[in-house]
């Protein structure tokens, strides 16, 4: 039996999604574009999966523009209005997707653009001061994630957002990993720009949106047929957008009990490392964060090799470890909440889901401990909590 | 053990092999498995008593840290007991497995046969590590050599270090010299960028580094012209 506890990296496409994908893949499978009613039907169902997901987040449906994902957006995002610009200054945070943070590098590397990495406190959340503090005269954009992808904490995104108004800059939020439990509708949250995907809320991969208000210039990434109004060139993916319209639908029907049930799960689990596991802690901010991440430092243990004796009982989770990571840098995340790279090397995320319930957790717990135990016995480090912290 | 191609649906049709899991069923079977082991602290204090050389390098903030410890038969100057510690991923621990394995095998090598050992035999009894994780079996070297140091040390055999023989320490951390860069050169890495990926030199010495790139530059000259 498989347990996967790596929801934050994707999930399964529920059934319900499927079913109505199906639809547009195998009957209803014309181009929008095309001037015939089979092209006809596919425009309409298109136009329908718009508006529905407009209402879903509070905005007109010609404010949506369709993309190949989450990264996509984020880049169309912001590239895609420094690039009207020309020129200025961008504030974005050190917790960031790297679909932020490489596109802000890329930025600040090769086309002369400023950017100032806002840090987060030990807790890693924003400090909203600190946003304002950096705000400069020439500042064009301000992209700050709605909730972290690694450790699940929330950011005060509404705050952020008040500044923004009041400098008379543009904010982005990546909202990726926070339509499955919070809210949102743009008219309540207050940004200008909202990037979303299907992947992460039991939709298709590779499908996404992101949100421009109205009045916004962006100058578009990809070229061709002018779909999008032009923002975004490419036949538009008619089943995936079909079916993230339906995920979305569903997840924010949902996200109230759903979230209930898996704080309930996700404490649970973190009580019973905390009780049965030494030397271990909670990353990020206990309380404000995302109802289906536990992010969890083993000290004195690699995070790969914990992954690799998860994997072999069909546990799924994933880490912060340099050596998970392409660049073999430790995950930037726990780092900018100020702890030593042995923290990230050791970090271990778990993502919960829903079909996931109390029975996967001490599954988890008959076999988590002795991994922890087996490896923190062979290794020749013995750091100590306390000289860590 | 997961059989990786059971593990795979039926309908993928692609190759499975190192690439689809990312390491060989060597790499897997000395990490699910290793050899020569310490398994605990106790094991590992006790056998520190009875040991004749210890070595250590990396770090914890680097991700990887080894320690080993060895026996030798001063007669016959061969290498009888080879044990270890690993802190780090799953090529470390297999690097170091079955580094120690390949030392003790067929009544040991001599310490002048063990001090010839080379990052690359290492990769290629593991049937080859990912170009990332290259610095793991670099590091299982780095520590056989300095237990084999420590043992000279203590035997009183001092005129036999070889630290300072010819190559020069230029990552004081994780102890990678100039011929450590001179070999990563020659296996194609022809940047800082892509010497780090292997070796992982510079991460946490950062003083090194220009002295790194100087030396890229000069075996790239060397070698390639």
């Amino acid at each position: 039996m498989e347990t996967y506890f790596d929801h934050a990296a994707t999930t399964y496409v529920r059934p319900e999604v499927t079913q109505i994908m199906s639809k547009y893949l195998e009957d209803e499978y014309g181009n929008p574009g095309s001037f015939h009613y089979k092209g006809l039907k596919a425009k309409l169902a298109l136009s329908e999966a718009r508006e529905k997901i407009a209402k879903l987040i509070g905005c007109n449906s010609s404010e949506i523009i369709f993309t190949g994902g989450g990264t996509e957006s984020c880049n169309l995002a912001i590239k895609g209005l420094v690039k009207a610009k020309k020129k200025g200054h961008i504030i974005t945070s050190s917790i960031e997707h790297h679909a932020v943070t490489d596109t802000c590098d890329y930025l600040e590397r090769h086309e002369g653009f400023e950017v100032t990495y806002v840090d987060v406190d030990k807790d890693g959340i924003v400090d909203v001061d600190k946003v304002r503090e950096a705000v400069r005269d020439d500042t064009i954009l301000i992209s700050i994630m709605y909730a972290n992808n690694e450790i699940g904490t929330i950011q005060p995104i509404e705050a952020i957002s008040k500044i923004a108004k009041e400098k008379g800059i543009l904010f982005h939020t990546d909202a990726c990993q926070a339509s499955g439990s919070l809210d949102i509708d743009v008219r309540n949250i207050g940004v200008d720009m909202m990037t979303l995907n299907a992947s992460k809320i039991y939709g298709p991969k590779g499908v996404g949106l992101l949100y421009v208000r109205k009045g916004i210039r962006l100058v578009p990434l990809i070229h061709g047929g002018g779909q999008e109004k032009n923002r975004r060139s490419g036949t538009e993916n008619v089943p995936g957008i079909i079916g993230f319209a339906e995920a979305l639908e569903l997840a924010q029907a949902e996200k109230d009990k759903e979230s209930a049930r898996l704080v309930e799960l996700r404490d649970y689990l973190i009580k019973r490392v905390d009780d049965e596991i030494p030397e271990s802690w909670l990353n990020g901010h206990p309380t404000n964060r995302l109802a289906n991440n536990a992010n969890i430092t083993f000290l004195n243990v690699e995070g790969e090799a914990v992954i690799l004796l998860m994997n072999e009982h069909e546990i799924y989770v994933s880490s912060g470890s340099a050596c998970t990571s392409k660049t073999l840098d430790p995950s930037h995340v726990i780092v900018a909440m100020g702890m030593p790279y042995e923290a990230a090397h050791g970090s271990i995320r778990f993502t919960l889901g829903k079909r996931n319930t109390k029975k996967d957790v001490d599954k988890l717990m008959e076999v988590l401990p002795d991994i922890i135990e087996k490896l923190r016995g062979i290794s020749p480090v013995h750091l100590k909590m306390e000289e860590i912290r | 053990m997961i059989d990786v191609k059971a593990a795979v649906h039926p309908d993928v049709k692609a190759k499975v092999d190192a690439k689809s899991w990312f390491y060989t069923d060597k790499v897997r079977d000395h990490f699910f498995n290793p050899k020569n082991i310490l398994k605990t602290q106790k094991e590992a204090s006790d056998y520190d008593a009875v040991s004749h050389g210890v070595g250590e390098v990396g770090s914890p903030a680097c991700g990887d840290m080894m320690k080993i410890w060895i026996k030798v038969d001063s007669d016959s100057d061969k290498i009888k007991e080879c044990k270890w510690q690993t802190f780090g991923c799953a090529s470390a621990i297999a690097s170091t497995s079955i580094m120690s394995e390949m030392v003790v095998e067929k009544g040991g090598m001599t310490i002048t046969q063990a001090l010839e050992l080379k990052p690359q035999d290492i990769v290629e009894r593991l049937h080859g590590l990912p170009a990332r994780k290259f610095h793991c079996s670099v590091l299982g070297d780095k520590a056989l050599r300095a237990a084999i140091n420590n043992y000279f040390f203590k035997s009183d055999q001092k005129d036999r270090m070889i630290i300072s023989k010819g190559a020069e320490i230029v990552d004081k951390i994780l102890k990678i010299t100039d011929k450590d860069i001179e070999e990563c050169v020659l296996e194609g890495a022809h940047d800082f960028e892509a010497v780090q990926k292997k070796t992982k030199v510079g991460v946490q010495d950062k003083t090194c580094i220009p002295r790194v790139k100087e030396l890229i530059e000069f075996y790239k000259d060397k070698y390639y012209g």
